[in-house]
């Protein structure tokens, strides 16, 4: 399907940023009230074709940056660009930017295919290549049987591509899409992330696609734009967010996670040592920390935890440990233990033939790569 | 054809599911009984009665039953007087009435088909009991004893009524006259005015028939009686009396009761006096509903009613076209105010909301009668209008008094009832739908129009609905503001009921209003479809 639809009605042209970006934020800042900031300091530079989702959760400002970009909410401060070009002055009407809202949006006095002709209408194109672009957009999204109903008369899920092949039919580059599962079931929700990203790898749109769920951002995306307190905490592929988050924020929001507060007691270069709360010691990596004495949260994913001490290096340090509860979940087993005085450390391990299962009770040995335990910010 | 399938029990599925849904329907009955009574009380059976009224006519064949059965024998087409034996009967029957004072009312009633009649009953009435006096006269002459209320009770009761007459103490009632079927077979006439002589009597004068003189009217039934049959042979002991009055009667001197009505008033001889009873003489009448549509009957079939007496239609049609302007005004006044109501944050929808319904705090009379003070020639507005320089002091607008002043006086008083329908439905609208329109490429303009307005229109069917209905019934705020130019067809009911007292005319003119809100109902269902009035989400 061939995307050449000129985005921009000219006016409000404004130096280009950089080659590259096709959607920027910078140093956009919002408040509603004049009295808080919902949106403190925004920087974001996409590429055309990539697809981006912002993560985060609720109230922490996502609708807010969508609807800015899609001109329903003016940018207190800062300048948001589309293909270089500062959109801030133009009405929503005139940034052709494809849209998908939670609710669905659909126009209810009108059928499936109304619906998805309206934005054609509205560009005056003519009847008959209105019918076939409906009927191809319909298509995309395997509903051309439902072409004479009423929105009321679909499912939530049919409802949903309706309103995604609204946003498509009339071939914007850019479509931003506001957390639009969240009403679903879960197989409905994944059948339906596997199919929106399909489709926008095949038409190479560009997608902002925000949701509050990690397992939809980390499925879906190039990258993905973690949210809180009004500020991209990070911005990062879905391996570099789980493998790597920058701060305790995301290493907390996305994935399971143990956490471990401390001080730093040693600086080694791309390793330190931690003197946890509770007096043991542990390796660790320091992300955020930089010199002696300085407080810190370590984060250690539970699949990375070691209680196998051959597979340890002699010298790295270990916990002791207690085991509470050990349950079965089919492909992983979850064991939880007390460590270091706290009650909620989880242990994942691969279901394999060899695999040890813990009893509740029994005393073991717990430690990991120091690489895997990341020492972020308190 | 399906097995039929049994419940756990054994019965018919089928039945036990009704017996369940028999007694929900029953628990759900006894929860709207009392509001059903009270409405069926209170509403139903009052208009009911009220609308009954637009075709009861029973008050003429009623006070004149005689008049009526004699009119049926006329030739109306002759365009000639009623034959002697019409006022024979009209004298009877109004003798009668003036005793019941019913005669007045019927006058009354005929008088709303043609004025003068009211004053021409009430002049009878007043001569109606000296004739025959000439036959009582001669009678008596004849024998005393025609002037002894005892003869005529001998004549006319039924032995057992005077057996029972005279057993009775004096307590209570007497008991009530009966006429020997003697006397309804040799004198039929007299036997027929006698009794209602001792009914109206018994009744109204709480006197008795065995201690009063009967009417002279009885008199004259008596004489045509002896004249029809003049070898009566009456049994029992005023065998004698009776057949010396026939033998006298054909030398009496007689009465000629058309000369007597003439005498009272020339209108007895203007055919159309007894063309109006006789058109009005049956039970029922579609009479009221043709004047209410400016007809009028005559023995001709229909007609209209006279160009200068032509009042109801033009009033039906201002009704219709004023109500109209009124909704579509509150609707353009409504709309952008409902729309900001339903947009705006809840804490100043609510105060907007307060300022909204602040018209239901003051009594309707005082917003009415303010609007009086605004309009006037010398008012607040025309005042404004003349210091800003729109229009010349001696020029100033006529908003009072007039449609415009109904228009304006009501459009504001409707206001809310257009406003909260609206305020309703418009809540239930999210905004995504206009971000979404927009996000397509729409204009404000065509977001607007064909997103948001299309899905607005049952708070405005609903709204319009209520606002037209309403205003089609006002009557206080176009009597105080109207003038005659602005003042509804309720208004004219309302002088029906209270002032003209024709309460026929009022029922039929009630009627058409509902039947034209009916058939508006129909017809908004038809093009735009019921199930689109929302009066909320
Ligand atoms: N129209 C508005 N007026 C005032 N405050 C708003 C408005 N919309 C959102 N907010 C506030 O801005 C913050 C961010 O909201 P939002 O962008 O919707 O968050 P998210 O989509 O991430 O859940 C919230 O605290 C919310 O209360
Ligand atoms: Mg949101």
């Amino acid at each position: 399907m061939a995307l050449k639809i000129p985005i921009l009605g000219g006016a409000g042209l404004s130096e280009a940023k950089s080659d590259t970006a096709f959607v920027e934020f910078e140093r956009v800042q919002k408040s509603y009230d004049g009295e808080n900031l919902v949106v403190k300091d925004l920087n974001l530079s996409m590429p055309k074709g990539e697809f981006l989702t912002m993560l985060g959760p609720s109230g922490s400002g996502k609708t807010t940056c969508l609807m800015m970009l899609a001109g329903f909410e003016t940018a207190t401060h800062g300048a948001i660009r589309l293909d270089g070009v500062s959109i801030n002055n133009i009405p929503p009407h005139k940034r052709g930017i494809g849209m998908v809202f939670q609710n669905y949006a659909l126009f209810p006095h009108m059928t499936v295919a109304e619906n998805l002709s309206f934005p054609l209408e509205v560009r005056k194109i003519g009847k008959s290549t209105r019918e076939e672009k409906v009927m191809r957009a319909l298509g995309m999204v395997q509903m051309q049987d439902f072409a004479g109903r009423r929105p009321a008369q679909l499912s939530g899920g049919q409802q949903q591509r309706i309103a995604l092949a609204r946003a498509l039919v009339f071939e914007p580059e850019l479509v931003l899409m506001d957390e639009p599962l969240g009403a679903l079931d879960k197989q409905l929700r994944e059948t339906l992330q596997f199919e929106i990203t399909k489709l926008a790898h095949d038409l190479g749109i560009t997608v902002v696609y925000v949701t509050h769920d990690q397992t939809e951002a980390l499925t879906m995306s190039d990258r993905v734009a973690v949210f809180d307190d009004g500020r991209i905490q990070q911005l990062a592929p879905p391996d570099e967010l789980y493998e790597a988050p920058q701060n305790s924020f995301v290493a907390q929001f996305i994935g399971e996670n143990n956490t471990l507060e401390g001080v730093v007691q040693e600086m080694r270069g791309d390793s330190c040592i931690v003197k946890l709360d509770s007096g043991d010691v542990i390796d660790a990596m320091p992300v955020n920390v930089s010199k002696v004495g300085e407080r810190t949260k370590v984060s250690i994913r539970p699949e990375r935890v070691e209680f196998d001490k051959s597979r340890l290096s002699p010298d790295a340090h270990t916990l002791k440990a207690e085991v509470l509860e050990f349950i079965y979940m089919g492909d992983i087993f979850r064991t939880r233990l007390r460590v270091a005085g706290t009650d909620d450390f989880v242990i994942k391990s691969r279901n394999a033939p060899d695999q040890v299962r813990l009893t509740p009770g029994s005393q073991i040995e717990i430690g990991w790569l120091a690489q895997d335990c990341r020492a972020l910010d308190a | 054809m399906a097995e039929q399938v049994l419940a756990a029990d054994g019965t018919p599925l089928k039945a036990s599911l009704n017996r369940a849904l028999r007694r929900q329907k029953m628990r759900a009955l006894v929860l709207i009984l009392p509001l059903l009574l009270f409405i069926l009380a209170t509403f139903i059976y009052p208009i009911g009665q009220m609308l009954f009224r637009s075709v009861e006519n029973g008050i003429v064949s009623e006070t004149i039953p005689r008049t009526v059965v004699a009119l049926d024998d006329w030739d109306t087409q002759e365009n000639d007087l009623p034959p002697a034996t019409v006022f024979d009967a009209l004298a009877k029957d109004l003798a009668v009435a003036v005793e019941l004072k019913e005669h007045t009312r019927l006058g009354s009633r005929l008088n709303y088909e043609l004025s003068g009649i009211s004053s021409l009953f009430r002049k009878t009435g007043r001569r109606v009991d000296d004739i025959g006096e000439i036959y009582t006269d001669q009678l008596v002459a004849l024998d005393p004893a025609w002037e002894d209320p005892a003869t005529w009770v001998t004549l006319m009761a039924d032995p057992d009524w005077i057996a029972a007459q005279a057993a009775w103490d004096g307590e209570g009632d007497e008991p009530a006259f009966v006429v020997s079927a003697t006397a309804i077979d040799m004198l039929p006439q007299t036997a027929d005015i006698y009794a209602d002589f001792a009914r109206v009597i018994q009744s109204g004068d709480n006197d008795s028939p065995t201690e009063e003189e009967p009417w002279h009217i009885v008199s004259l039934a008596l004489y045509q009686d002896l004249i029809a049959s003049p070898s009566v042979d009456i049994p029992g002991p005023l065998a004698g009396l009776v057949s010396t009055a026939a033998a006298a009667a054909p030398s009496f001197e007689t009465e000629d009761v058309i000369a007597t009505f003439t005498d009272v008033d020339d209108d007895w001889q203007n055919p159309e006096v007894w063309e109006t009873i006789y058109t009005y003489s049956p039970a029922y009448t579609n009479g009221y509903f043709l004047n209410a549509i400016d007809l009028q009957k005559t023995t001709d079939g229909i007609e209209w009613q006279p160009e200068n007496e032509q009042v109801y239609l033009t009033l039906f049609l201002r009704t219709m076209i004023m109500s109209m302007t009124i909704t579509i005004s509150c609707i353009l006044l409504g709309y952008p105010v409902a729309w900001m109501l339903a947009n705006l944050p809840a804490r100043k929808a609510n105060l907007l909301m307060i300022l909204v319904l602040l018209p239901f705090w003051t009594s309707l009379l005082v917003r009415t009668s303010a609007w009086k003070v605004l309009l006037q020639n010398q008012g607040v507005i025309n005042d404004l209008l003349v210091w800003v320089g729109f229009i010349a002091d001696d020029n100033r607008l006529a908003l009072i008094n007039n449609a415009t002043g109904t228009v304006i006086a009501m459009t504001h008083i409707l206001l809310p009832f257009m406003i909260l329908p609206l305020y309703s439905v418009m809540q239930t609208i999210p905004i995504s739908y206009l971000r979404a329109a927009k996000s397509l490429g729409a204009t404000n303009w065509t977001a607007f129009w064909r997103v948001y307005f299309p899905q607005s229109v049952p708070g405005i069917g609903a709204g319009s609905i209520l606002v037209f209905i309403l205003s089609i019934g006002y009557y206080i705020t176009p009597e105080i503001v109207g003038g005659t130019k602005g003042v509804f067809i309720s208004n004219r009911i309302a002088y029906h009921i209270s002032s003209s007292l024709n309460w026929g005319l009022a029922a039929a003119l009630g009627a058409i209003l509902l039947a034209i809100v009916l058939a508006l109902y129909w017809a908004y269902d038809r093009i735009v479809g019921i199930d689109n009035v929302k009066l909320g989400g």
